[in-house]
């Protein structure tokens, strides 16, 4: 049995997925005697709480500060390394978000003691974690050891562990607590939305992504349309990112993104080595590329050997369908 | 200004990954060795602040074994001044990189600006950054598109999720993680080059900086490959058919829509 921290994340009044497949994994290993607790933190956030103790947090630490309405990693350190000294928490868990790998480096530093990044597995045994990563962006997986004492720190990829089903009739014993936050160095100036209301490429249960066969920027168009249909994200090969047609945050692969959705559909994609390293802990892969010998369909579960021009509209009318059902 | 650069060499990203036979490890034979590609937007940014500010000087830093002397060799030729080579085992891991890092940039006289990559694209941990920041004892800004430089101070643009970005104000001394994006790095000239090869390279040893091997938190082991997979079911038909059977077979079979 092992005491585990939470950390959860949330952005714009709203927690993240990640979060619940945390407090999940924790909480079915609590049938083994884990005790689940959260930290929450943020500036009116309260309301929060009670939905981690539906996804299994026993307890809720409730941390409101307006020097907390932004993240920032100096402010949320001092709150965690406080909560701790108290707390005593055998294991520390964070998404690998830009939130939670950006701060927990810095608690692993403070505590002088280690941290497993982005695991896609993630077990307790005997209060100990047995954890699992990906190294060489998924070329190759490694078990990880903790050498020394102390908790044990890992952030794990969103989508990685699949989230539990809320339990309305679970819930959390909330503590508010008061830090002195005063004093801190960096600042956030503000934050600038971004201009789509798609999901993150990480975090979509759904991707749908472009190569260069894709030809330009507009024609991307076809498959922002489909991704519409299913709720998902475009990512895009480096070869598409390198010739200008999409961001570089949309790009998937080792150079970019690495990303694991229920749902990876490569459209136009010849699936060079470093793409393949992004995409292929993907659930389910769908591959549409006129060449039948492209890499893409040794790691694809179904393909369609046709041009993905004919193929893309006439896949959106046809989830159109399901949806609608 | 004192500007500093942490690099890591890392295997190309072609490299085709195979394990020992122990599975302790990947083999390091035949590996084609890179500068890690996030660095290289690091040293550009540098060499930027240099330009500007007369009389800088930027020093570039790796931790590793005895190889990774060709990726500092590498950011010379780019235009950097110096480097400093602390020598770490094969085996070593994030944290005591951290520590060594830190503990080179401690031995300089002064430190103004700390650039890196915002990950290593061969461990992909996204933490040494982080961690050289708090080692040395200063902020931190990762995944950083754009820097406005103040007297003292930078405002980053910090890339988060969906597109988003936020503005972080963070005082001298500071480190800074470049994403792709911050700038286009430079290609090293020829003529740089040759003088790169007379650039000091000073060597430190894991004592000179503080660091021994109970600074090593973390192991990996039992490195697996990801399982071949199955070949793929390649659909027939007209298109129309293709899509239909597509579609039924993810909303039906795999259930993932």
């Amino acid at each position: 049995m092992a005491k585990v921290l939470v950390i959860a994340e949330q952005r714009d009044g709203k927690l993240k997925k990640s979060t619940f497949e945390l407090l999940g994994a924790s909480f079915q290993a609590g049938q083994a005697g884990n005790e689940t607790h959260a930290l929450l933190l943020g500036d009116g956030v309260a309301d929060l709480a009670k939905e981690l103790g539906n996804y299994g947090a026993q307890k809720v630490y409730l941390v409101q500060n307006a020097a907390l309405k932004y993240y920032t990693a100096e402010a949320y350190s001092r709150v965690i390394l406080e909560l701790i000294k108290t707390l005593k928490p055998d294991v520390i868990l964070a998404s690998h978000s830009p939130t939670g790998r950006d701060f927990m480096p810095k608690i692993a530093a403070s505590l002088n003691v280690g941290l497993a990044s982005d695991c896609t597995k993630l077990a307790f045994e005997g209060g100990k974690l047995k954890l699992r990563r990906p190294v060489y962006a998924g070329k190759a997986t490694v078990e990880v050891e903790f050498l020394g004492s102390g908790p044990e720190l890992a952030t794990v990829r969103p989508n990685a562990l699949g989230v539990p089903k809320a339990d309305p009739s679970k819930s959390a014993e909330v503590l508010s607590i008061n830090i002195d936050l005063s004093g801190l160095k960096t600042k956030v100036l503000e934050v600038v939305k971004g201009a789509s209301a798609r999901p993150d490429v990480t975090e979509a249960s759904v991707v749908v992504s472009g190569g260069r066969s894709l030809k330009n920027a507009e024609n991307f168009k076809i498959l922002e349309e489909l991704a519409d249909v299913l709720g998902g994200a475009v990512g895009a090969s480096r070869a598409a990112v390198d010739a200008g047609y999409r961001p570089h945050r949309d790009q998937v692969g080792q150079t970019g993104k690495v990303v694991s959705p229920q749902l990876y559909i490569a459209c136009g994609i010849s699936g060079a080595i470093q793409h393949l390293a992004g995409m292929r802990t993907s659930k389910i892969i769908v591959a549409i590329n006129t060449d039948p010998e492209a890499p893409i369909y040794q790691v694809a579960d179904y393909g369609i050997a046709s041009d993905l021009f004919t193929i893309v509209p006439l896949l959106k009318e046809e989830f159109k369908k399901i949806k609608e059902h | 200004m004192n500007i500093y650069v942490c690099v890591k060499q890392v295997p190309d990203t072609e490299t085709k990954i195979k394990l020992t036979a122990d599975s302790g490890g990947i083999e390091t034979a035949g590996i084609k060795w890179i500068l890690s590609p996030y660095d290289e937007f690091a040293i550009e940014e540098a060499l930027r602040l240099k330009e500007k500010n007369a009389g800088s000087t930027v020093t570039v830093m790796s931790a590793g074994p005895a190889r990774v002397v060709e990726a500092l060799r590498t950011a010379l030729a780019m235009g950097a001044d110096h480097g400093v080579h602390v020598e770490l085992p094969e085996t070593a891991d994030n944290n005591m990189a951290a520590k060594a890092l830190a503990g080179a940039l401690k031995k300089e006289t002064k430190v103004d600006l700390v650039y890196t990559g915002k990950e290593a694209i061969d461990d992909g941990a996204a933490q040494v950054s982080q961690l050289i920041a708090e080692y040395y004892g200063m902020p931190y800004v990762t995944v950083v598109l754009n820097i406005e430089y103040g007297a003292s101070s930078v405002k980053c643009k910090r890339e988060i999720e969906g597109g988003a970005f936020e503005m972080i104000e963070a005082p001298f001394p500071v480190l800074i993680a470049a994403q792709k994006g911050l700038n286009e790095p430079r290609y090293a000239s020829l003529p740089n080059i040759m003088k790169a090869k007379k650039k000091e390279i000073k060597a430190l040893k894991m004592a000179d900086v503080g660091v021994t091997d109970g600074d090593r938190k973390i192991r990996y082991k039992n490195y697996q490959l990801p399982p071949p997979k199955q070949a793929g079911k390649k659909i027939a038909g007209d298109p129309a058919a293709q899509v239909k059977e597509l579609v039924r077979i993810l909303h039906e079979e795999a259930k993932v829509v």
